[in-house]
């Protein structure tokens, strides 16, 4: 195990020491131990950062369950470190933001910092694992660790409905990629995601390749909240903020993301993914960013935000794949989409985690998150307000924030599908700028109300239930320095260029890098007077606009009835499957053991007949039948008519005599066939079960003593006639295909010599299978207790009447 | 309970269960070569008890033979575990058996044979069991 190995379990292993610590330490918040463990962790792959900057990869396995191929295998490339800084850098603010929003008086925190911490490790196991087994692995640990964080306050009824709603889709598509990875591991032999990669060539050929490749983005999209899977984003809101900030806008809705970018090389040759990839960020994009504008609570605005700014990154990563078409080029323009991707990726989780951070603050001081009740803090949180203004500006795509760069780029990735002649984009194809640019409408729209709703406009502090103020220093570092990030990116895009950017982009498309074309990520702010630019004036024109008279075209929203939204949809297919389910058990458990003999025997009948229907079982060979003697024929009238009696019988009381005759009759038979012992037998053990019968009658209660002949019942009489008949077709049959004589020669010849007996049966029983007999007689000893126990203990409480 | 004198049932029964309990004890000796053994000579031993108990009442049977079905079923099945056992001893397979003809002083030659051992715990368990049960049920109310 290498020191890697232990960086990523590393915070798995402090999360066990975490309630030591709340419980020893009540005086210091507990965040301030958890802190060190992000710290730790951002610094340590702050080193690797040389290293894939100069295109070179470091991978260490550690051996786990090497017989089935699962190794804890590490891989650290350009796209992994992305992601790992992400997790630990935002995870560091976020704790230490944490320390200050949540009481260490009041909250749970040793819960809260497990689930964190261990969401953390989960998420660092997904980023830097390149077996596909132990990638799920820690992928359902994120969905467990965020069900637990979201359901935090759990006693909440809403947190709880949210918990529930992220657990079922998220581990709905977790179960699903498993499914896919199962399907790579046919195709390709191995679950290491490097050296499919390698084989992508022929797995592009198989006939599992497609339905691998929809399983994997079933996973994909519900944990990055894609239309339609959208929908448990909106409720995870329940959590507390900084989990919100952390889990549901800068990390774990990212894990999407991440794996359609790491698998993009084993799949975008196909013309599939780059549709469906595409298609759904681009649907995702416009419906998050129209949904957001109707919003009033300042978390659900940037929940249905991030939903859309999620779409955005899968839609340019759908259409990066177009790039693997055209390797000749030099100016590789589709490159651009993968580069402007990686870059609003990194944009994103910076600007939204302080927004969500800005959020947090607003509620925690004012009390309420309910846009309607705000407005006019601008004089007294003017710190709050810059953070907002900055963020939002940036997620709106404004100059001069990194936001604007990102759009820009986006925009030129999205205008290059004009070039495209390929999978019948250069038709539909128009829809991608089109959609595009009104959502980037829309989400003018939002990032302004965002701001202007909340800090500008009339103050109405009497409707809050808090007195509004500056939040503590503490509260502010965090997303101070997110913002700075913002402007800092804003300014100095190629800081980043070359040190991140670049070796992803290498990492998600290596057969670029393979073929010779060098991915030449430059950003400039200034780009000339180019479409983009004009549509970006076109927004802002059109977004003003429109927010001016949001008033007015606000009504359109109330037209969806509550029933065809999503949610409604998924609420009604939810109760619809629990009352379906519900119906269906109580259709067939009716609670009667009669109903289900009725099952048990229909389906003995229709196995059986069925069997020896298509095999042609069934025989009749009358070569080894005895001559019948006058003696059965009479014997077997009688059998006959005891066992009519006792289904016609009028009383139970006669039913139970001819059992009685039917039973003596038997042991006549083995009389008949010369079976002394099991005459002797059947006599006694007659008698005594015929006389437990009448003890059962005499203890009936009246009422049913007095029941009468049994109702005839149709089913009841076919069923009973087939069982019948089955028995008698199998039992002919069986006896017309004897295929081997008997063994019980060898029983008379060496009855005497080796056992030294003459009857043959008690030999049998005690010596040659003495041990059946052995456990027979257990039964019977166990029966007897059984009756001592029922009759003994009955009385509640075991005690003894 | 008792309304009747039962003078005659009782009389017949001093006299009937000997020959009953005999027929009994001559059925599971002569189990291993005509018809018999322990099983059915269990039951009719049981069915003997079971007379006395029609007779009198369930504490004459328990003054005349005071035994806890429930140990001599425990004792007949360790019997026959034991019997088994007895031949792992000997590094023979479980449950092989083994005879032998003995010169006894009274019998002249007789077979001694260890599944006379095995039916007597049989014969024990049938006893056991039938009478817990019909014990069990007849005392309850």
């Amino acid at each position: 195990m290498s020191l890697l190995h232990l960086a990523i379990l590393l915070p798995f292993l402090s999360a066990v020491l975490i309630p030591f610590l709340f419980k020893g330490f009540r005086n210091i918040h507990t965040g301030w131990f958890v802190l060190l463990v992000p710290l730790v962790l951002f610094i340590y792959f702050i080193q690797y950062l040389p290293l894939t900057s100069d295109g070179n990869t470091v991978t260490k396995t550690f051996e786990w369950i090497p017989s089935l191929g699962i190794d804890f295998t590490a891989h650290v490339d350009g796209l992994g470190l992305l992601f790992a800084l992400l997790i630990t850098g935002i995870g560091s603010l976020v704790v230490l933001y944490s320390i200050y929003y949540l009481a260490k008086e009041k909250e749970a925190l040793h819960n809260f910092y497990v689930y964190l911490l261990m969401f953390m490790g989960a998420m660092l196991g997904v980023v830097l694992s390149d077996n596909l087994i132990v990638l799920y692995m820690f992928w359902e640990f994120t969905s467990i660790s965020s069900f637990l964080l979201i359901g935090y306050w759990y006693d909440r009824e809403r947190s709880r409905y949210g918990a529930q709603k992220s657990m079922l889709i998220t581990v709905f598509g977790g179960l699903s990629m498993l499914g896919g990875i199962v399907l790579l591991y046919i195709m390709g032999g191995t679950f290491s995601i490097q050296e499919l990669i390698n084989m992508s060539e022929s797995l592009i050929t198989d006939p599992l390749f497609v339905p691998a490749l929809l399983l994997i983005l079933l996973g994909a999209f519900t944990k990055s909240a894609q239309f339609p899977f959208h929908i448990w984003l909106p409720d995870a809101m329940e959590a507390p903020t900084p989990v919100s900030a952390y889990l549901h806008s800068a990390t774990m809705v990212k894990a999407g993301i991440y794996l359609v970018a790491r698998m993009s090389p084993v799949f975008a040759e196909s013309g599939l993914w780059l549709w469906l990839v595409a298609g759904f960020g681009i649907i995702t994009l416009f419906w998050g960013s129209f949904n957001a504008v109707k919003q009033t609570d300042l978390k659900a605005i940037l929940a249905y935000s991030t939903i859309s700014q999620l779409g955005l990154i899968m839609s340019l990563l759908g259409l990066g794949a177009a790039a693997l078409h055209y390797d000749q080029l030099d100016d590789n323009i589709y490159m651009i989409a993968t580069i402007a991707a990686v870059f609003h990726l990194i944009n994103h989780a910076t600007f939204k985690g302080s927004l969500f951070m800005m959020v947090g603050i607003v509620d925690h001081e004012t009390g309420t998150r309910d846009i309607r009740k705000l407005g006019g803090l601008v004089n007294l949180m003017p710190i709050t307000f810059t953070i907002a203004i900055i963020g939002s500006f940036s997620m709106a795509g404004l100059p001069p924030f990194n936001g604007f760069l990102s759009k820009e780029m986006f925009l030129t990735g999205m205008l290059s599908v004009f070039e495209l002649d390929l999978f019948n984009l250069s038709t539909w194809g128009v829809l991608f700028p089109v959609l595009a640019w009104i959502a980037s409408v829309f989400t003018f729209v939002y990032s302004i109300k965002l701001v202007f709703k909340t800090f500008l406009g009339k103050p109405q502090f009497d409707k809050l239930p808090k007195k509004p103020h500056e939040a503590p220093i503490g509260m502010l570092i965090s997303p101070i320095i997110l913002v700075s990030l913002v402007i800092i990116f804003g300014f100095f895009p190629n800081l980043l260029s070359n040190s991140m950017i670049k070796p992803a982009v290498e990492a998600i498309l290596p057969s670029l890098v393979d073929s010779g074309q060098t991915v030449d990520v430059n950003i400039y702010f200034w780009h000339g007077f180019t479409p983009e630019l004009f549509m970006t004036i076109g927004i802002i024109a059109v977004g003003a606009l429109l927010y001016a008279t949001l008033a007015k075209w606000q009504g359109i929203y109330n037209r969806i009835p509550e029933r065809f939204t999503l949610n409604g949809m998924y609420d009604a297919g939810l109760s619809l499957s629990e009352k379906g389910s519900l119906r269906l058990s109580n259709a067939y458990m009716t609670g009667f053991m009669r109903t289900y003999l009725v099952y048990i025997f229909s389906f003995f009948v229709a196995i059986l007949l069925s069997t020896l229907l298509i095999k042609d079982g069934f025989a009749i060979d009358t070569t080894d039948l005895a001559p019948i003697e006058f003696y059965e024929v009479i014997l077997a009238i009688i059998l006959v008519a005891s066992a009519v009696t006792v289904i016609f019988a009028k009383s139970r009381i006669t039913s139970l005599i001819a059992v009685g005759a039917a039973g003596y009759t038997v042991a006549l038979f083995f009389v008949l066939f010369r079976a002394p012992d099991l005459a002797l037998t059947q006599l006694v053990i007659e008698t005594v079960s015929v006389s437990l019968f009448l003890l059962c009658f005499y203890h009936f209660p009246r009422i049913s003593r007095n029941i009468e002949r049994i109702g005839f019942k149709l089913g009841n009489a076919v069923i009973s006639v087939l069982v019948g008949l089955t028995i008698t077709l199998i039992s002919i049959s069986s006896f017309s295909s004897r295929s081997f004589e008997s063994i019980s020669q060898y029983h008379i010849d060496n009855v005497y010599d080796l056992a030294a007996g003459g009857n043959m049966v008690n030999v049998i029983l005690v010596d040659f299978r003495g041990f059946d007999t052995l456990f027979e007689i257990a039964v019977l000893a166990i029966a007897a207790m059984g009756i001592y126990a029922m009759i003994r203990y009955r009385a509640a409480g075991g005690k003894e009447e | 309970m008792k309304k009747t004198n039962d003078v005659i049932l009782q009389t017949v029964t001093k006299i009937i269960t000997f020959m009953i309990i005999l027929f009994s004890i001559d059925l599971f000796f002569s189990g291993h070569y005509t018809p018999g053994g322990g099983f059915i000579g269990g039951l009719m031993t049981a069915a003997a008890l079971l007379l006395i108990l029609l007779a009198y009442d369930i504490k004459t049977l328990q003054v005349i033979l005071h035994v806890d079905f429930k140990l001599m079923t425990a004792t007949g099945l360790l019997i026959a575990i034991l019997t088994g056992t007895g031949a792992l001893l000997f590094n023979e397979p479980f449950l092989k058996h083994a005879f032998d003809y003995i010169n006894l002083p009274i019998l002249g030659e007789t077979s001694l044979h260890t599944a006379v051992l095995f039916d007597i715990g049989v014969y024990l368990v049938v006893i056991g069991v039938t009478m817990t049960i019909i014990q069990t049920i007849g005392e309850s109310e």
